[in-house]
C-alpha cells in the first residue's frame, strides 16, 4: 500500500448521495447509536472507524435496512427516505458486501454474482445471458480474466471477496458498503482489492469502508468518520487527520495528554535472568501474523498490546500451537518443539486459554468436575483415567483456590456465571501444570469482582514461575499486569517495552500511532 | 413436605431418559396379556430345566439388537452415525457360515472358535475402513457408513457366492440356542458384553472424551483431545459388536441369508439409541438407555407377531409406537400436557427450568 491517491477536491462541489442526520438506533430499549451523522459523496471511499462496540456495525445495519432507525433522518440524493428492510435499501441504491457470510462456495462465480438477479425468460433462467451479465459486472471491477464457470470454493480469499463485491454491484448501486473486507487477506490480496475499489470510486460509486486496519484506512480512504460508544466523533479528510489524533478520538483520550508522554519505543533484550523458557524465532503464518520473534522467561507476564484486529489472538494461537505456524521455530526449555496441535503443546506444558469461552472452551453439558480435568486427561490419554482420589483432590483444590461458585462439582458447567466458567477454564489449564500459559481475554465478559480475582490469580501464577502471555483488549489491564509489553499493529509486532513507572496506556497508543508504514 | 419430596422423586424418575421406554415395554406386555392372560407365564422344561416362555423369547431376540445399539450409542455420542451395522452383521454371518461349511467337523469347538474369530476380524477391518474414512479422511459419517452399508451386502454375497449358506456346528449353534442356568446363552453373553463395554467406557476416560468431542469438537481439540484415534476406536467397536450380533443372528438358524441377515437392523439400533435418550446431535450418551431401547424393539417385534398384525402393516405399527414414545420424551409436548392439566394461575415452571433452579438454589 502506497500513499493515498484520494481526490477530495471532487467531494466539495457535489451533493452527498447519502446523508444520515442525527440517526438513533435502539435495540431492546438500549441505544446502540445516538444521533450519529454520516455523509457519503459520490466517488469517495469513506472509512468508518471506531473501537470494539463503537457502533460501526450498527450504523452499517441501519444504512442497509437491517436495523430500524428510531430517530433521525436518512436522505438519498437530498430526499428523505425510509430504509425499512434490505429491499428498501437496495432500491435506494445501497448495496453491501460482508466478509465470508454471503457466498455460496459450491456455486459458480456467475451464479454467485447473479443470485437473485438471474436473467429470466418465459422458459426460466437464461443461463447464457446471466453469465454474460456476470462477466460484464466482473469486467467493471477489472476481473475480466475470471472464469464465470469456476467454483467459488476454488478461488483465493481475495477473489472471493471481489466476487462478493461484484454481486453487490449487479444492481449498479450508488453506495457500496464493505464491512471488514480485508480481515482475512494478506498484503498482495489487499492491493488487488484496493485496485478494484479505486476503479469503482472513479466510476462515481460512494464506498463505505469499515475496517480495523489503520494503515489500510489511510491507504484507501478519502474521508473518515469516527464513532465511539455509539456517538459520532466527527468527520475528517483522511489527509488532515493525524494517526495519533485518530486513535485518541477512537479511544477518547485527550491528545495533549498523549503528546506529553514521549515515544518509548525500544527493543527489549535480556532483562530477566537466565535462559529463556520459551523462544519463538520467526514464528508466523501467511494471512494471520507476520513472522515474529518472542522470548518468555520463567515468572514473567508478557502482555500483548494492540488495537482490535492487530492480531493479538492470532499471535497467541501461533505461540501455543493452536493454529499451525507456517514459518519459524519454537524452543521450549531449550529443546525444539514442533507444537503442531494443542495436544502436543499441552504435553510440552504450553497451554492456551481461548478468548471464546463458549466455542473454544467450556463444554456446557459436562459437569464442572469433568470440565476441569479434561485437558489433564487429554494429556494422559483415555486409557489412563485420572483416579477418583486424584480427580477429587484436583477439583476441590481449584474450586477453593479460585473461589469457583457452583452448585457443586457435578453441576453442568452451563449453570455457572460467565466469571465462574472462566475460572473453571483457568482451572482446566492449571491442572496441566503449564510452564507457559497464553491467556486470551481471560477477563472478557466477567464482572469487575471476578476480573480483579482473575488478575490476582495471574499475578500469583507468575510468582510461582509460570511464564504468562496476557492478552486483553483493555490496555490498562495489560499495563497493570505485564512485566513486558509486546506491541502489535496490523498483524505484526512493532516493538517491545519493559513495564515501569513511566509507562502507561498512552505510551502504547503513541507507539502504535507513531508506527507508519515506512518500515513495513 | 413428604408429598413434595415424593413428587420430586417422581419427577426425577419421569425425567430419566429411558423412563418412557420402560413404560412402553410394560404397556406392550400388558397388551399381550390382554390378548392371552398366560402370555407372561414362564415354565420350566422338565427335560433340561430350561426356562420357557414368551419373556425368554424376547430376551433371546434382544441380544443382537443390544449389541448394535450399544455400539451405535457410542458412535452417535461422537456426533456420527453408523449405517453399516446391518451389513456388517451379514458379512460376519457369511464369513462364519462359509468357514464352518468348508471346515466340516460338526462337533468341533475349534472350528466354532475359528469361525467366530475370523468373522470378528473381518468385521473389525470393515470398522477400520469406516473409522479411517471418518476420522482421517474427514468424510461425513453418514456417507462413509452408507458406502459400507452397500458394500457390506455385496461383500457378503461374494463370500457366499450369492447362495444362502448353511452349516452344522454344535458349539456354534449352542451359542445362539443353548441355555445356561435356565437362561438363553445368547442373552447372558449379550449382557456380559454390554457390561464389559459399559465398564471400559465409564471406568476409563473414553466416555468422557467421546462426550466432549460430541458436544464441542473445537473446545475438545483445544483441551488436547485428539479426536482421530477416538473416532477410529468407536467405529471399530461398533463394527465388532455388529459382527457379534451377526454371529448371534445366524447361529439361531445356522443359515446366513445374505439379503435378509441384519436387514435394516441399523434402523433398529438407531431407534433403540434414541428411545434410550441419547440425542442424535451427539454428546451425552446412556448405555443403560440403549439397553432399554433394544429391549423395547425386541418386545415390539415379538408383540407384532403375537398380536397377528399382518406383515404388511408391521412397519406402520412399529412406527406409531415409536412416534408416540418420542412425543412423550419431548420436553415441549410434556409442557403442553402440564399446561392442560393444571389451572393456568397455578401453572408450575416448566420442568427443565424447575430442575435447574433446584440445583442452583
Amino acid at each position: 500500500m502506497t500513499a493515498t491517491d484520494a481526490s477530495p477536491s471532487r467531494v466539495a462541489d457535489e451533493r452527498p448521495v447519502v446523508e444520515m442526520i442525527g440517526v438513533t438506533v435502539e435495540i431492546e430499549g438500549r441505544p446502540v447509536l445516538h444521533e450519529v451523522d454520516l455523509r457519503l459523496y459520490p466517488g469517495e471511499v469513506h472509512a468508518l472507524m471506531g473501537g470494539n462496540g463503537a457502533g460501526k456495525s450498527s450504523l452499517v445495519k441501519a444504512l442497509t435496512g437491517a436495523y430500524r432507525i428510531g430517530a433521525g433522518e436518512v436522505r438519498i440524493a437530498g430526499e428523505s427516505v425510509s430504509l425499512a428492510g434490505p429491499g428498501a435499501a437496495e432500491s435506494a441504491g445501497i448495496a453491501a458486501a460482508f466478509q465470508d457470510v454471503d457466498l455460496c462456495v459450491n456455486l459458480s462465480v456467475a451464479e454467485n454474482v447473479m443470485i437473485g438477479h438471474e436473467e429470466r425468460r418465459w422458459y426460466g433462467i437464461a443461463w447464457g445471458a446471466t453469465r454474460r451479465r456476470a462477466v460484464s459486472v466482473l469486467e467493471e471491477l477489472g476481473l475480466g480474466g475470471l472464469d464465470p464457470r469456476s467454483a467459488v470454493a476454488t478461488l483465493a480469499p481475495a477473489m472471493q471477496q471481489l466476487v462478493a463485491i461484484a454481486r453487490a454491484m449487479v444492481t449498479h448501486p450508488k453506495v457500496l458498503v464493505l464491512d471488514e473486507p480485508t480481515s482475512s487477506l494478506d498484503a498482495d490480496e489487499v492491493a488487488t482489492l484496493f485496485r478494484a475499489l479505486r476503479r469503482l470510486r472513479d466510476q462515481g460509486v460512494a464506498i463505505l469502508f469499515v475496517s480495523h486496519f489503520l494503515e489500510q484506512v489511510y491507504a484507501i480512504s478519502d474521508r473518515i468518520t469516527v464513532l465511539r460508544d455509539g456517538r459520532g466523533q466527527g468527520e475528517y479528510p483522511t489527509r488532515e487527520l493525524d494517526r495519533a489524533v485518530l486513535i485518541s478520538k477512537m479511544i477518547g483520550k485527550d491528545l495533549t495528554e498523549l503528546r506529553r508522554i514521549g515515544s518509548e519505543r525500544r527493543a527489549h533484550r535480556a532483562d530477566p535472568t537466565g535462559e529463556p523458557l520459551y523462544q519463538a524465532a520467526g514464528v508466523g503464518r501467511r494471512g494471520e501474523f507476520a513472522p515474529t520473534d518472542l522470548e518468555l522467561h520463567r515468572g514473567e507476564i508478557v502482555g500483548l498490546g494492540g488495537l482490535r484486529g492487530s492480531g493479538r489472538s492470532e499471535l497467541g494461537q501461533l505461540l501455543a500451537g493452536v493454529v499451525r505456524r507456517d514459518s519459524g521455530t519454537i524452543r521450549v526449555d531449550g529443546r525444539e518443539a514442533a507444537l503442531p496441535n494443542p495436544a502436543a503443546a499441552l504435553r510440552r506444558r504450553v497451554a492456551f486459554a481461548s478468548e471464546d469461552r463458549r466455542d473454544g472452551g467450556i463444554i456446557e453439558e459436562l459437569s464442572v468436575r469433568e470440565n476441569i480435568i479434561l485437558a489433564l486427561q487429554g494429556i494422559r490419554g483415555w486409557a489412563r483415567p485420572i483416579s477418583r482420589a486424584e480427580r477429587d483432590a484436583l477439583v476441590d483444590r481449584f474450586m477453593e483456590s479460585l473461589a469457583i461458585v457452583a452448585p457443586g462439582p457435578d453441576a453442568p458447567a452451563r449453570q455457572l456465571s460467565g466469571g465462574n466458567q472462566q475460572k473453571v477454564l483457568l482451572a482446566r489449564w492449571l491442572a496441566t501444570r503449564p510452564h507457559v500459559l497464553v491467556l486470551d481475554e481471560p477477563t472478557r465478559g466477567v464482572d469487575i469482582a471476578a476480573k480483579v480475582e482473575l488478575q490476582a490469580v495471574v499475578a500469583e501464577l507468575a510468582r510461582e514461575g509460570v511464564a504468562v502471555v496476557f492478552i486483553s483488549s483493555e490496555l490498562d489491564e495489560v499495563v497493570r499486569l505485564s512485566d513486558r509489553i509486546v506491541i502489535l499493529k496490523d498483524r505484526r509486532k512493532i516493538g517491545e517495552v519493559s513495564n515501569g513507572p513511566g509507562l502507561s496506556v498512552d505510551t502504547i497508543i503513541e507507539m502504535i500511532a507513531a508506527d507508519t508504514d515506512d518500515d513495513a | 413436605m413428604s408429598t413434595a419430596a415424593r413428587s420430586t422423586w417422581l419427577h426425577d424418575l419421569v425425567r430419566k431418559p429411558f423412563f418412557w421406554g420402560v413404560v412402553a415395554i410394560i404397556a406392550l406386555l400388558l397388551l399381550n396379556v390382554m390378548k392371552d392372560p398366560t402370555y407372561l407365564a414362564i415354565s420350566v422344561n422338565p427335560d433340561n430345566g430350561n426356562l420357557v416362555g414368551n419373556l425368554v423369547d424376547i430376551l433371546r431376540a434382544s441380544a443382537p439388537i443390544l449389541m448394535i445399539a450399544v455400539g451405535m450409542s457410542l458412535v452417535i455420542a461422537t456426533g456420527g452415525i453408523d449405517l453399516s451395522v446391518g451389513s456388517v452383521m451379514a458379512v460376519s454371518g457369511a464369513v462364519a457360515m462359509v468357514f464352518m461349511k468348508d471346515a466340516g467337523q460338526s462337533g468341533s469347538l475349534g472350528v466354532a472358535l475359528g469361525a467366530i474369530g475370523l468373522a470378528l476380524a473381518v468385521s473389525a477391518v470393515l470398522g477400520v475402513v469406516n473409522g479411517v474414512l471418518v476420522a482421517y479422511i474427514g468424510l461425513q459419517p453418514f456417507i462413509s457408513t452408507l458406502i459400507m452399508m452397500l458394500a457390506g451386502r455385496g461383500i457378503a454375497k461374494v463370500i457366499t457366492e450369492g447362495q444362502n449358506t448353511s452349516a452344522t456346528n454344535d458349539p456354534f449353534r449352542w451359542l445362539a440356542n443353548g441355555f445356561v442356568v435356565g437362561l438363553p446363552v445368547v442373552f447372558l453373553l449379550a449382557l456380559a458384553i454390554v457390561g464389559l463395554v459399559g465398564l471400559v467406557v465409564r471406568r476409563s476416560a473414553l466416555g468422557l472424551m467421546i462426550e466432549a468431542i460430541g458436544i464441542n469438537p473445537k473446545a475438545s481439540r483445544m483441551a488436547g483431545i485428539r479426536p482421530s484415534g477416538l473416532l477410529l476406536t468407536v467405529y471399530v467397536l461398533s463394527a465388532v459388536l455388529a459382527g457379534i450380533a451377526g454371529i448371534m443372528s445366524v447361529g439361531t438358524v445356522m443359515t446366513v441369508d445374505v439379503s435378509r441377515t441384519g436387514y435394516q437392523m441399523e434402523l433398529d439400533a438407531i431407534l433403540a439409541v434414541v428411545i434410550g435418550g441419547t440425542s442424535l446431535s451427539g454428546g451425552k450418551f446412556s448405555i443403560g438407555g440403549a439397553v432399554v431401547g433394544a429391549l423395547l424393539i425386541a418386545t415390539l417385534d415379538k408383540t407384532v407377531v403375537f398380536l397377528g398384525v399382518s406383515s404388511s402393516a408391521t412397519p406402520a405399527f412399529k412406527a406409531i409406537v415409536i412416534v408416540v414414545l418420542c412425543l412423550l420424551q419431548s420436553d415441549r409436548v410434556r409442557g403442553w400436557f402440564v399446561q392442560r392439566r393444571k389451572p393456568p394461575k397455578e401453572r408450575p415452571v416448566p420442568n427443565a427450568v424447575a430442575a435447574r433452579e433446584e440445583v442452583s438454589a
